[in-house]
């Protein structure tokens, strides 16, 4: 038997403006546009396959959670252009500050993809933890893990 | 502010409300391109009320007369019927938009917009196509419409067939009336009906 699946747009309506919040967040405000298409592209494709439709919000983040993490491989292998070459190498890091951006989003990026995508679905979508399992494809208690870690991770950054 | 609470609350309200405005209209372009738009829709005025308009790659699936609440159960059909790739997006509907338009102010007599006939099958098929032949102007009965889609004898299931319309105004269904010279029914209420055979000067 094949599930009803509502039309793709109530799922656009109900969660673009999330969706588009965790990829600024995720892959900072340049990139995220990229994320935000990749992400809809992707499940507008996958979409009619679907054999249940609960848990869509788990099963939408799922796919923008690997969109975000191309986007960073993407960025760790692309060269960086520079004005001029520094006499010291330096390697560029996963994700710098963006211009007027809250620097807490830079060190988010820095955190491990599962404890990133944790603390935004918890800190910014209230998501409950059984919902934030499903996404992570873990067990709930190791998603709450995933929330405190990160959250530990980043307190050491401002308790200083 | 060092505290982490403090920043968190401070970057959470740094996001963006909603993507730019551009980002919607990207996306449609995408899906069009990659063949995953299956169904798309708009909402046109009319005369007789808001309509949602929804076309398939191949033409226009559904016209429908929309009630406050009811354009849900228009989209949710549509996603059971045709494909749940259902997406909204005005900027494809410029042409149908155009053509009811004139229609409405009188200025057009037939629609030269595709229409996709995949999604109905058997007897309604063919008593839509026959009513799609008839003429602005022109009226028809029940038993000539079922004459037409080859069973003469099964009127009431034209009469079905024709209640079930999903593109009313352009398949014009309106034209089908009863053989004394009532009404009979229509999708969108016989007050609609009557608008229309108005419009084309065959009800005084």
């Amino acid at each position: 038997m094949s599930v009803r699946l509502p039309p793709f747009q109530s799922l656009l309506d109900a969660h673009r403006a999330d969706v588009y919040r965790f990829c600024v967040a995720m892959v900072g405000a340049v990139e995220a546009d990229d994320c935000f298409q990749e992400t809809w592209i992707a499940a507008l494709r996958a979409y009619p396959r679907l054999r249940q439709a609960d848990n869509l919000r788990a099963w939408l983040f799922r796919i923008a959670r690997n969109k975000a993490i191309d986007a960073h491989r993407a960025r760790s292998r692309r060269p960086v252009p520079v004005e001029a070459v520094p006499e010291t190498a330096t390697s560029p890091s996963a994700g710098g500050a963006e211009d007027n951006e809250p620097e807490l989003w830079a060190r988010v990026r820095e955190l491990p993809p599962k404890q990133r995508t944790a603390v935004f679905c918890r800190e910014v979508l209230r998501m409950p933890y059984a919902e934030l399992a499903l996404l992570l494809d873990s067990s709930e208690d190791a998603a709450r893990r995933s929330v405190h870690e990160g959250l530990k991770k980043l307190r050491k950054e401002y308790v200083r | 502010m060092n505290d982490l609470e403090g920043a968190l609350r401070q970057a959470v309200a740094g996001l963006p409300a909603e993507p730019p405005a551009a980002a919607g209209e990207k996306l449609a372009e995408r899906a069009a391109a990659d063949g995953l738009l299956d169904v798309a829709y708009a909402a046109v005025d009319s005369p007789l009320g808001p309509l949602v308009v929804a076309a398939t790659p191949r033409g226009l699936v559904r016209v429908a007369y929309t009630e406050p609440g009811s354009r849900d159960e228009v989209l949710e059909d549509l996603a059971a019927r045709v494909s749940p790739r259902v997406l909204e997006v005005p900027a494809r509907f410029d042409e149908p938009r155009r053509e009811l338009d004139e229609y409405f102010a009188g200025r057009r007599t037939e629609f030269d917009l595709p229409i996709d006939w995949s999604v109905l099958r058997g007897f309604t098929l063919k008593v839509l196509r026959a009513t799609a032949d008839i003429d602005f102007g022109e009226l028809r009965s029940y038993s000539d419409v079922a004459s037409a889609a080859g069973s003469p004898r099964a009127v009431r299931a034209a009469g079905n067939a024709l209640g079930a319309n999903p593109m009313p105004v352009v398949v014009p269904c309106h034209r089908v009336v009863r053989t004394g010279g009532a009404l009979g029914g229509y999708t969108g209420g016989v007050e609609r009906k009557e608008f229309l055979l108005r419009l084309e000067g065959t009800l005084l």
